[in-house]
């Protein structure tokens, strides 16, 4: 019989992740979460509040509000970006020159740092310089993103579909590439039309990369703030104060520590558990 | 169900095609009965699916005419040449139920929901499949969904012909001889015609009453199983026929007959002078070689136990050829005497057979 060494020395291999991820992601969120049952006043002096501060941004309007603009843009980018994305990767060419050039073109808003996003989109839609603003106004609409909310809403979720929509593009020109020929010869035997050939074969065979495309911009959407910060600031008013950027001001602009610990606990339990649901719902789709 | 007619067939996929080498598929012409199941056969880049989708209308050929009875269907798309096709890998609606499925060409064509039931319930019923009627296809395994890729072409009355390309690939082989044989069974009872592409020679040899077999985008010969055993016109068919194939010899022609290795080889016609003898070559199948006391002096290499018989490796002058032998013959050892039947030793030249003309 062979000896077997026991030698659990060979916990120590795992030391340097361990490290790294208690330093990057579990040591914050833990000091985060020591924050969100404390109230402090500077001088490292702290006062136990226990769930106080989760119980005041439970009730608070300003969260409120704050959550429904927020899940409001992310629904409207999805309706948008999924079936433009869709679109756009059904109408790509299958083969030639064009796949490059159009995959290229695709890539390059993704390729974009976010707040150079932000800052084009600004100046594209400055009402009285921007390309896009003095435009609008020159055709007869009164549009100004920086004092009336619903154009400042309009710019934002442009913004968003013109950076995000080549994600799901990409992702479903790939998956679409993925289906055999076959499939589309024996759906023209089967005297198929185009719409059935996309309802029963396409869509079938994208819907893996469809599922990933929606949790991905469920998820970055709830989490956007470069983008609306730089071109909004938020504004007009409280319009376009998404989540994050709401979270900002109370964390760093009024220092309430305690409240910010507590509302980004609840933010981060809020995007956990939408994708989790998102993913179970598709999930048992595909096993029934 | 009609007989399919192919006429000076050729097909580029470039779109300025120049010489010979440019096309794919170089005059084919050809004719399948009405009702037959026939095979294509070769190895792969023979241009065999080229031809498979020219008759589908999946590709349109750049030269030539394809018929159907006396119909021109050249130009006319798949879905109008009722046509069925199984392809090598099972394509099914993997969001829709079997039933869903078989039904789907029906409902395209507009059938009514009771002969589409009827019809439905039928074919399931001859692929063996009525119990997963209510299944999803995509749960299904790859047999089970080539059955059905399979039945949706038997469910449809409008089939002109059948088609099948390569559909075994990916079946495990226990289950290959299954299907092939209820395929078998299936042609008999609905009578369809029925192409079968592959370049498995068991599966083109036991499917069809007629294998194509093609080489180089060309049709090298058109037979019956036997036929291409028996009298392959090309050395190529009897070297990719059988197993091993037909022993391909350098030859010489002198005073009228052939000569190999020094040896006149006894014909069992008298053959024309071949109009070159520059490029002269013996076919042999192992199969009729035959070991005597006195013949041609051929060295042993090596012998192969392959079950029910074995298949010696020789060597006459410097040229390799295979011989075989069933379990009952005593091989001698190093020195062996061979024996050519002359009924089944052909002569070619430049790779095609040289025959007695008029004789096929």
């Amino acid at each position: 019989m062979i000896n077997k060494t026991i030698n659990q020395k060979a916990w120590f291999m795992v030391l340097p992740v361990l490290a790294l991820v208690a330093f990057n992601a579990i040591i914050p969120l833990m000091t985060v979460v020591n924050y969100s049952v404390q109230e402090t006043f500077g001088d490292n002096l702290f006062f136990w509040e226990g769930i106080k501060w989760f119980e005041d941004v439970m009730r608070s309007e300003r969260f409120h509000d704050a959550l429904g603009r927020q899940l409001l843009f992310t629904l409207l980018i999805l309706l948008i970006e999924v079936p433009l994305g869709v679109g756009i990767a059904l109408t790509m060419p299958r083969q030639g020159i064009g796949v490059t050039i159009c995959l290229v073109l695709m890539a390059l808003p993704l390729l974009i740092p976010w707040n150079v996003v932000g800052a084009m989109w600004n100046i594209f839609a400055l009402p009285d310089i921007g390309l896009l603003g003095k435009m609008l106004n020159g055709v007869g609409f009164d549009y100004n993103f920086t004092q009336n909310p619903f154009w400042a809403w309009v710019t934002v979720v442009a913004m968003d579909v013109w950076h995000w929509t080549s994600l799901v593009v990409l992702l479903c020109y790939a998956g679409l590439r993925s289906i055999p020929d076959a499939y589309y010869q024996a759906s023209k035997i089967d005297g198929a039309t185009s719409w059935q050939v996309f309802r029963y074969i396409q869509l079938p065979k994208m819907k893996r990369v469809l599922t990933i495309a929606l949790l991905l911009r469920l998820m970055d959407s709830f989490m956007i703030y470069t983008e609306p910060f730089v071109l909004t600031g938020g504004g007009p008013g409280n319009s376009t104060t998404f989540l994050s950027i709401d979270l900002v001001k109370v964390a760093l602009g009024q220092f309430d520590l305690g409240p910010a610990a507590a509302m980004s606990i609840i933010y981060f339990l809020v995007v956990l558990l939408l994708c989790w649901v998102l993913y179970t719902l598709m999930m048992r789709n595909e096993t029934n | 169900m009609s007989s399919i007619t192919l006429k000076s067939l050729q097909h580029s996929y470039l779109s300025n095609p120049q010489s010979e080498e440019d096309y794919a598929l170089r005059k084919i012409d050809l004719t399948w009965r009405d009702g037959g199941a026939f095979a294509l056969l070769g190895p792969s880049g023979c241009g065999k699916t080229t031809l498979l989708n020219l008759i589908s209308g999946l590709l349109k050929p750049s030269e030539g005419q394809i018929l159907f009875d006396d119909r021109d269907v050249t130009s006319l798309l798949p879905d109008q040449r009722n046509i069925a096709q199984v392809f090598q890998f099972p394509v099914v609606y993997d969001t829709m139920s079997v039933y869903d499925n078989l039904a789907f060409p029906l409902r395209n064509r507009k059938l009514p929901e009771a002969e589409l039931d009827e019809r439905v319930q039928r074919v399931a019923m001859m692929l063996s499949i009525q119990n997963q009627l209510k299944h999803r296809a995509s749960g299904l395994t790859a047999a089970d969904k080539q059955k059905i890729s399979l039945g949706r072409g038997l469910v449809r009355s409008d089939v002109n012909v059948m088609m099948f390309d390569e559909p075994l690939t990916v079946i495990d082989p226990h289950l290959k001889w299954e299907l092939r044989s209820q395929l078998m069974r299936l042609h008999q009872q609905v009578g369809f015609t029925m192409i079968y592409v592959t370049h498995d020679q068991t599966e083109a040899l036991t499917f069809a009453d007629e294998v194509v077999v093609m080489y180089e985008g060309e049709i090298v010969q058109i037979g019956t199983p036997e036929e291409l055993f028996s009298r392959p016109r090309h050395t190529f068919v009897g070297h990719f026929i059988g197993s091993p194939g037909m022993n391909v010899l350098p030859c010489e022609w002198y005073d009228g007959g052939a000569v190999f290795g020094g040896y006149s080889i006894p014909l069992n016609k008298n053959l024309p002078n071949p109009a070159s003898t520059s490029n002269l070559q013996l076919g042999i199948r192992p199969e009729f070689i035959r070991l005597v006391s006195e013949g041609i002096p051929a060295q042993i290499k090596r012998v192969d136990d392959v079950g029910r018989y074995r298949i010696i490796k020789a060597e006459v002058g410097g040229t390799n050829l295979n011989i075989y032998a069933s379990e009952e013959v005593e091989i001698p050892s190093g020195a062996l005497h061979l024996d050519f039947d002359p009924n089944h030793t052909h002569v070619y030249c430049d790779g095609w057979i040289h025959e007695v003309k008029g004789q096929s």
